[in-house]
């Protein structure tokens, strides 16, 4: 599975950063490592909807504060 | 009216818009040699003697905007038919001399060079006269001028000489590209290379951003340019342009001063690596210092280096205020990663090929570096980040000594006393123009205002240190 986070200003100044960090965390916290690929963008073209993620082909819409349960619904569930 | 510094920036701007307004259009080929006339209509000559000698300069100039001469690898072009073949006679007596009898002159003179016709004014031996200035700074009436041609002046490295029909002449030996003389030529007669027309066809050819993408990869000294509509609005305009993205160079600063600082603390000297024409200027003039040289390549080619290894079907145009990048991207370590290379003259003759008043649009946002990425576009700045990468790094037995040079003189004076193991630091920050990137050559504004809003803008950052900058960059 790869998780794509746009790190582009527009998603940077939402929290990006910290989503990214959260999903390290969630990621090595779960020992996932060797299942989920973790990589950055620049930008997926949909700014506003800002920050962008993109499990696979799939699309999201991520925060800083959801990013957890962002995790646990399309990353843990689509593990399983 | 937009703002240039000066009217050969003008003129120089209205031939790339024209050019590139052609090309947007594919009628280039068709209308090339109407775009002298169009920008020079009617009879009455405006700069020149006639307006065909006008019109016969401007093709040149329309050469140039499309690449210049192809046989010439030095992006750095005289147009021998602009150069007015100023007088560079050195030092002379004016009709100021006003014959007096203090004589200061002579007297003041080591070399016996100046004696006095029987009006008692004043002439100087030129087989004598060495050039030193001393009987200029004690003549009471300033009756005695250094005519030394703008671009001899402004090239301190001493590239440019004269050919044969005593046109300027540039020595490719020498010659780093730092575009100092393309600024400082009253008549425009030296200009840089324009490489829009590859930018457009890279923007047209991945028709909207379906066949690849197309990234903007800005350099910081953005921040001071432009003033006339907010920096966001410039980011949509390029999004409007047809780039894809925007992404600061800054970032690429940010991991070089991190890599830099660590690179410094292991091998106890080095010089920065960012500044192509400093850079290149070691090579030419110190070859024996290129070790020393670090060995990250430039916040551009580092960033540029990320992005193509991290995206497939990129392609990158570096947005600067720099001449010597023309050149730096043309480098073998260069070349796979920055696909093509323009300044803020060219992105505003860009903007309004397509009539995009900026003004206009709707403020987008750049914010991908930290404070310490942004400020590399000032002197100093890049030290600063190096002392704040080795703090990051918890490096502290290491005693950092930078030396920020501005400007190519001051590089040279460094790099000679390092040449003779007397210099007493252990970094050089190269920058070949004064100022560092704020006064390159293909800015549109070069103001005393610049330099606070480079540190306004890298005040603003989202984030505040190198490491939290570059830590999404895994």
């Amino acid at each position: 599975m790869k998780i794509t986070v746009c790190i582009g200003s527009s998603c940077h100044i939402k929290g990006s950063r910290q989503v990214v960090e959260e999903l390290q965390y969630l990621i090595s916290e779960n020992n996932l490592g060797d299942k989920v690929e973790l990589a950055g963008t620049f930008c997926m073209g949909k700014c506003q909807q800002g920050v962008c993620v993109t499990v696979d082909d799939t699309f999201y819409s991520v925060s800083p504060d959801t990013v957890k349960e962002f995790f646990s619904k399309n990353v843990m569930a689509g593990i399983k | 009216m937009r703002k240039f510094d000066t009217k050969v920036q003008h003129l120089k701007y209205k031939v790339l818009r024209e050019v590139a307004r052609e090309a947007w259009d594919d009628t280039l080929l068709d209308n090339l040699l109407e775009i002298p006339k169009k920008i020079i209509p009617g009879n009455t000559p405006t700069m020149r003697c006639c307006v065909y000698k006008e019109r016969a300069i401007l093709s040149d100039r329309v050469k140039i905007a499309m690449g210049g001469n192809k046989d010439n690898p030095n992006i750095i072009e005289v147009i021998e038919t602009a150069c007015d073949e100023c007088p560079m006679g050195g030092y002379e007596v004016t009709n100021s001399c006003r014959g007096c009898l203090a004589h200061r002159c002579e007297d003041v003179c080591k070399k016996g060079a100046i004696s006095f016709d029987h009006h008692h004014v004043a002439h100087i031996d030129k087989s004598k006269c060495v050039d030193c200035g001393a009987c200029a700074k004690v003549c009471p009436f300033t009756a005695i001028i250094n005519r030394k041609r703008p671009c001899q002046n402004a090239c301190k490295i001493k590239a440019i000489t004269m050919n044969e029909n005593k046109a300027a002449a540039i020595n490719n030996d020498k010659c780093i590209a730092c575009g100092a003389c393309v600024y400082q030529c009253p008549f425009g007669a030296i200009m840089d290379k324009s490489y829009i027309l590859d930018c457009i066809d890279i923007i047209k050819k991945s028709e909207n951003n379906t066949k690849y993408k197309v990234y903007a990869l800005v350099a910081p000294s953005i921040s001071s340019q432009f003033t006339y509509a907010k920096l966001g609005q410039v980011i949509s305009g390029m999004k409007e342009l047809g780039f894809f993205t925007v992404v600061e160079a800054a970032l690429g600063a940010d991991m070089v001063a991190y890599a830099e600082s660590k690179e410094l603390a292991e091998k106890g000297f080095l010089t920065s690596s960012c500044c192509p024409a400093f850079v290149d200027y070691v090579h030419k003039a110190f070859p024996d210092l290129v070790p020393f040289i670090s060995h990250n390549l430039s916040p551009m080619a580092t960033i540029a280096k990320y992005i193509k290894e991290h995206e497939e079907n990129v392609k990158i145009v570096f947005i600067g205020p720099c001449t010597a990048k023309k050149m730096e991207v043309q480098k073998e370590e260069v070349k796979p990663y920055v696909d093509s290379c323009i300044t803020f003259e060219e992105l505003q003759a860009l903007f309004d090929s397509k009539d995009l008043d900026i003004t206009a649009l709707d403020e987008d946002i750049l914010d991908n570096a930290s404070y310490f990425g942004r400020i590399f576009a000032r002197s100093g700045g890049v030290s600063d980040a190096v002392r704040q990468g080795l703090k990051e790094h918890g490096i502290e037995d290491f005693e950092f000594k930078a030396l920020p040079c501005d400007g190519i003189e001051a590089c040279k004076m460094a790099l000679l006393k390092k040449s003779k193991n007397v210099l007493d630091a252990n970094f050089i920050e190269g920058m070949a123009c004064v100022g560092g990137c704020i006064g390159g050559a293909g800015c549109l504004t070069h103001g005393e205002k610049n330099k606070a809003e480079v540190d306004k803008y890298g005040h603003e950052a989202f984030e505040k240190t190198i490491s939290d900058a570059i830590s999404v960059l895994k």
